[in-house]
């Protein structure tokens, strides 16, 4: 047989890896014809939604709910009290903490869920929340970390034995009736010891506030227990569709098959739809007590101000090192204000996420890390805002630390990068904090990122800015911000990471049908990323098989394989990874019906493109569309008919992309108003899937990292008020306010990874952080500033300007 | 975020209005663009039982430029501004304001009358009609009145109109002479964080006039009188701007928000001012 398309065309024809394929989703998404959880209406459905507490910390004496009983529409108030008989009216957190679900006695943030009003529409469930009347009794607020540590207020009397002992937490001693945990990592004395004895130490305090995901689509779901053959569906948005479900069994009772959890499309998710809400447990609840479907979806307010947030994190570093700069030391110590209730998403054994990544890219023998968690009366979360766990903080303080570093040095801060970073042949590199960094190349992509934007002219414009500040020819500043920065995601190892329990696997199941089409179903769920399109492009590689001929299926817990969701970066790394080695399988099999079809030895043909060819007689093959076929129509000596293949794949390690970012920007010192002039990111993912939809993905994530650095902060004022509650003042950048982002790229394969694959959704937001807040700090540093907090809104960049004198 | 119950009117003509709003007294409002009003509903901080939407009474949204004043009708979008040719040419510091309000959605529905007649000292039309020396005439059951803008704002949410009145139009003196209208805002749909309107007159070099009114600075808008007469006789050099900027912190009064403290605000008034001033006079 003759072929009549090239090699090349039937590569094409896969649409595989390394193509830009158009996006499968967007033809619904831009159409308005997305299916999202609020598009989700049920025949009966009823609708719920909370009354929440005004007030950061009070008691509640009372709360009479009949007046809510007599609007019209209201069919039910839920209060703890209803919910204790179900041993409800608390639930366990992924933090090993447990978390009211409606107010059990008293409150502990402002907006936290006091009542749950189900009415026949959401009209009538607000007009419901207030007729609902609570009598509060104020007690003292504790919105600062510090201060909570000190103070004799006991917020969490649950946590308080009757003696007045303390009981130890999920991650052991409590030092104070208002301290979570303690955990470290590295070596204390000689961390210690190697900065007492350094030539140079620098050291900086620096907070990173308080900020959130904020995705466009807020939270919700809709429960609709079936009575009649006792089976729970909830839709929701939820980023770990089977986590929930395990969860739901465990604290509801129902039996897991008895449940089917579906994650329809969402708007994004960034963190703040991995963790379980009161609202799903009270839907469920109404669901089961009125026998109808229940929806609850949050308002913007709510979504700002109750569900989680991301960040908090009080830092006081030391850094040492030798006079020419090679870094000997490293010494963090974090207060962590996790609110209320400890409802952190991270893996259970790390209480502070990968902070513990905090030595960055380079090679600084010894460190040590301590995070104490404190509890206050702001609300829970402390998510993974698109980020690893706690990876953008870890980034933020190495990637200050070094620029703190380099002015005490009185050194370039790329020059002082360059001589520390890991070299290429120190990989697998093992970091003084524990992790093992599977492969790298920095030097090179730090001198292509400096090349790039002419670095050496931009120094020596900056020279000049600064002379003509001097000079009163000018009122603008320069800023150069520079990140490198190495990210660490792919949860993770089984040995080491899990979800209460849950391994931290991820899986993918392939269905071929008979006539070469197929379909994948994945544990991972798209918020957004484009799995539709990018595994199918894996597959489509692995298998032969032209993406366009594979659809990809997540979120419905009844069909989908067992996963853990979508967060993290782990999608690629580890769904990616189950989907190349489930193609393998497929493979494996499709090569032995293969030989039996050429009617020679399974280890006389071999795979090309699409199809296994005879090895030395090309023009012998089977496509793998024939070979589809054939598995269904041919009954084949020792093999099963069909072609099926399900891989859960156990990563043996983390993956650890990595980049270079420039940011220059231009500071207006009398008004504090930035403007970005350029911003160069390099990111260095490893294989990449979908160039296209990486540039994407680089896009979305710097914006938000510049959303973060330049404005975005959940603010509270001393009595626990949320400031910024409504888009009016938490900052969400249009396209307006975001520059022409230049990217670029090297690979360096990931070394385990079936693919080479690292992932590639959160590194911008990591090192885009820390950029852009070094551009605004780096404008500064001649006139003596070495650091001030983020976020550099209008005022704080003015702040710094007056503080240094700059305002004449 | 869902208003309360409300009864939502539609009438055909300003006696329809004006007869729900008798009948009604406190409980019945006016609508417009809604772009100001219905997120206050949503909040329930506002709370109207009885909503009137005007947007089907004839003859409030008309532009007519003549020799010596620009009439804009009540229901005159901010959109309309920024497309209207002919008013653009009379007064062309509409639409350099215009363009500095929200975002193309909202100004396709947020109109002139709301504007000026909301009272939130965050709105930009206030400050600008104030500039301009604009008159508002409103609409009452006891007939029509016209109230200067320099006198309509008494405090935040609170003007010169009566209850049952209705904001019809706003007449503009044909401005003449170099024109700014400068703010400051953290980002896209934001109120400012400052904001300055300039009128300047230039004659032979040394200025005649000067019209300066600020915004968001005060729980009002804030004509500076004495700023724009620091400006006059001189050639606006630089110790003129420092006796304009002076002056007008002597009047304003601002208050600190999520945008900053009162320091950091007195300070951009006065660069957004100087700023505002410069690019007037260099077009005067
Ligand atoms: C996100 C966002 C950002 C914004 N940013 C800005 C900004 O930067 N600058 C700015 O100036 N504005 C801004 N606005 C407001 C916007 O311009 C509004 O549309 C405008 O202030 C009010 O116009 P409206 O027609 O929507 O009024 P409505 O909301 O309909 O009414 C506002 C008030 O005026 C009353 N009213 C309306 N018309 C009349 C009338 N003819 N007679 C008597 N009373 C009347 C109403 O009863 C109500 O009390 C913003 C709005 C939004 C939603």
């Amino acid at each position: 047989m003759k072929d009549e398309v090239t090699r090349d065309e039937r590569v094409d024809n896969l649409k595989g890896m390394g193509c830009s394929r158009k996006r499968v989703e967007d033809a619904r998404f831009t159409q308005g014809k997305g299916n999202y959880v609020d598009d989700i209406k049920l025949d009966g459905m009823l609708f719920g939604d909370f009354v929440r507490s005004p007030y950061a910390h009070a008691r509640i004496k009372s709360i009479d709910t009949a007046a809510a009983l007599e609007v019209p529409g209201v069919l039910a108030v839920l209060t703890a009290a209803d919910l204790e008989p179900l041993g409800l009216h608390w639930m366990p957190t992924l933090a090993g903490d447990k978390q009211m679900v409606l107010a059990d006695g008293k409150v502990l943030f402002q907006g936290q869920e006091v009542a749950y009003v189900v009415a026949e529409d959401r009209y009538a469930a607000a007009d419901g929340i207030e007729a609902v009347e609570v009598d509060y009794e104020e007690l003292p607020v504790l919105v600062d970390p510090f201060e909570a540590l000190k103070s004799d207020v006991v917020l969490r009397e649950d946590l308080v034995a009757e003696d007045g002992t303390l009981p130890d937490g999920a991650h052991g001693p409590r030092k104070h009736h208002n301290h979570i945990f303690t955990w470290e990592a590295g070596d204390k004395e000689p961390t210690e010891q190697v900065i007492a004895n350094a030539e140079v130490v620098a050291e900086e305090s620096m907070y990173y506030h308080r900020t959130h995901p904020c995705p466009l689509e807020t939270c919700g779901c809709v429960a609709s227990m079936d009575k009649v053959n006792g089976k729970l569906t909830l839709g929701g948005t939820f980023q770990a569709p089977h986590a929930i479900r395990t969860v739901v069994s465990l604290i509801s009772g129902i039996e897991e098959h008895n449940i089917r959890v579906i994650s329809p499309d969402i708007g994004g998710g960034f963190g703040n739809k991995v963790g379980a809400y009161s609202g799903y447990v009270c839907s469920v609840v109404a669901s089961i007590v009125t026998g109808k479907p229940v929806k609850w979806i949050e308002d913007r307010m709510d979504n700002l101000m109750t569900t989680a947030f991301a960040r908090d994190y009080w830092m006081k570093g030391k850094i040492s090192a030798t006079p020419e700069g090679k870094i000997t030391g490293l010494h963090c110590h974090v207060t962590a204000d996790h609110g209320g209730f400890d409802a952190c998403a991270d893996p259970t054994k790390f209480p502070a996420g990968f902070m513990n990544i905090c030595t960055g890219s380079y090679d600084i023998p010894t460190a040590y890390l301590e995070v104490d968690g404190v509890y206050t009366n702001k609300a829970p979360g402390g998510v993974s805002y698109r980020c690893s766990f706690r990876v953008t903080e870890a980034v933020y303080f190495i990637e200050r630390m070094i620029e703190v570093l380099a002015i005490k040095l009185d050194m370039d801060a790329a020059e002082l990068r360059r001589i520390n970073f890991i070299k290429k042949e120190q990989f697998p590199y093992t970091a003084a904090l524990g992790w093992e960094y599977d492969s790298g190349d920095y030097h090179t992509a730090w001198d292509k990122a400096l090349k790039a934007v002419d670095y050496d002219g931009l120094r020596a414009e900056q020279t000049q800015r600064v002379a003509d500040f001097k000079a009163g020819k000018t009122r603008k500043l320069m800023g150069i911000g520079l990140s490198f920065f190495t990210e660490i995601v792919g949860a993770g190892p089984v040995k080491n990471c899990d979800i209460l329990g849950l391994g931290m696997f991820d899986s993918c199941e392939i269905r071929i049908h008979p006539t070469g089409s197929a379909i994948a179903r994945l544990g991972t769920i798209s918020q957004g990323q484009g799995h539709a399109t990018t595994f199918a492009q894996i597959l489509a590689s692995e298998i032969g098989l032209p993406a366009d001929s594979i659809t990809i299926e997540e979120g419905d817990t009844d069909t989908a394989p067992y996963g853990l969701g979508t967060y993290g970066s782990r999608s690629t790394p580890v769904a990616g990874a189950a989907t190349a080695m489930a193609g393998r399988k497929i493979r494996a099999k499709a090569q032995m019906i293969a030989a039996y079809l050429l009617e020679v030895h399974d280890d006389d043909v071999e795979f090309d493109v699409d199809r296994f060819a005879v090895k030395g007689a090309p023009e012998k093959f089977k496509t793998m569309k024939e070979i589809a076929f054939a598995a269904y129509n041919q009954a084949i000596p020792g093999l099963e008919p069909g072609l099926e293949a399900v891989s859960y794949y156990d990563p043996p390690n983390m993956t650890y992309p990595f980049g270079a970012y420039v940011c220059v920007m231009d500071i207006d010192v009398d008004t504090g108003v930035p403007d970005i002039r350029r911003f160069y990111a390099l990111d260095d993912c490893g294989t990449r899937i979908n160039p296209m939809i990486i540039e994407g993905q680089v896009h979305g994530g710097l914006t938000e990292a510049l959303a973060v650095a330049l404005g975005q902060e959940i603010a509270y004022d001393k009595m626990g008020n949320c400031k910024t509650g409504t888009l009016m003042d938490f900052f969400l950048p249009t396209a307006w306010e975001v520059p022409n982002y230049e990217t670029d790229y090297t690979v360096t394969p990931s070394p385990h990874h079936p693919i080479g694959a690292k992932g590639v959704g959160e590194s911008p937001h990591v090192g885009g952080v820390p950029c852009f807040s070094n551009a605004v700090q780096d404008a500064f540093r001649p006139f003596g500033n070495t650091h001030t907090n983020m976020p550099h809104d209008h005022w704080r960049i003015w702040k710094t300007a007056n503080d240094l004198g700059l305002h004449g | 975020m869902i208003p309360a119950a409300f009864e939502y009117y539609r009438p055909k003509d300003m006696a329809g209005v004006l007869s729900i709003l008798e009948e009604h007294g406190d409980d019945a409002r006016v609508m417009a663009g809604g772009h100001s009003l219905i997120p206050m509903m949503k909040l329930r901080l506002a709370n109207v039982p009885h909503l009137i939407d005007l947007q089907d009474v004839d003859g409030m949204s008309g532009i007519d430029v003549s020799t010596d004043s620009i009439r804009v009708g009540a229901l005159v979008t901010q959109a309309d501004i920024i497309d209207n040719e002919r008013l653009t040419e009379a007064a062309p510091i509409l639409k350099e304001a215009a363009l500095q309000i929200a975002d193309p959605q909202i100004r396709y529905m947020g109109t002139v009358g709301g504007n000026v007649a909301n009272g939130d000292p965050g709105n930009d039309m206030p400050g600008l009609m104030q500039c301009l020396d604009a008159v508002f005439t409103v609409v009452g059951a006891g007939g029509e009145r016209n109230i200067s803008a320099r006198d309509f704002y008494e405090a935040a949410y609170m003007t010169a109109r009566e209850d049952e009145e209705v904001l019809t139009s706003v007449t503009i003196p044909l401005p003449k002479g170099g024109y700014a209208y400068e703010k400051q805002k953290r980002k896209i749909g934001d109120y400012a964080t400052a904001a300055a309107a300039v009128q300047i007159i230039k004659d032979d070099g040394v200025c005649g006039s000067a019209s300066i009114a600020m915004t968001n600075l005060s729980d009002t808008p804030i004509f500076s009188e004495a700023a724009g007469a620091a400006l006059v006789g001189t050639t606006v050099d630089a110790a003129a701007l420092d006796a304009a900027v002076t002056a007008m912190l002597g009047d304003i009064d601002p208050t600190e928000d999520n945008r900053g403290p009162v320091a950091f605000k007195n300070h951009v008034a006065g660069v957004i001012l100087r700023r505002a001033v410069e690019r007037a006079w260099s077009r005067a």
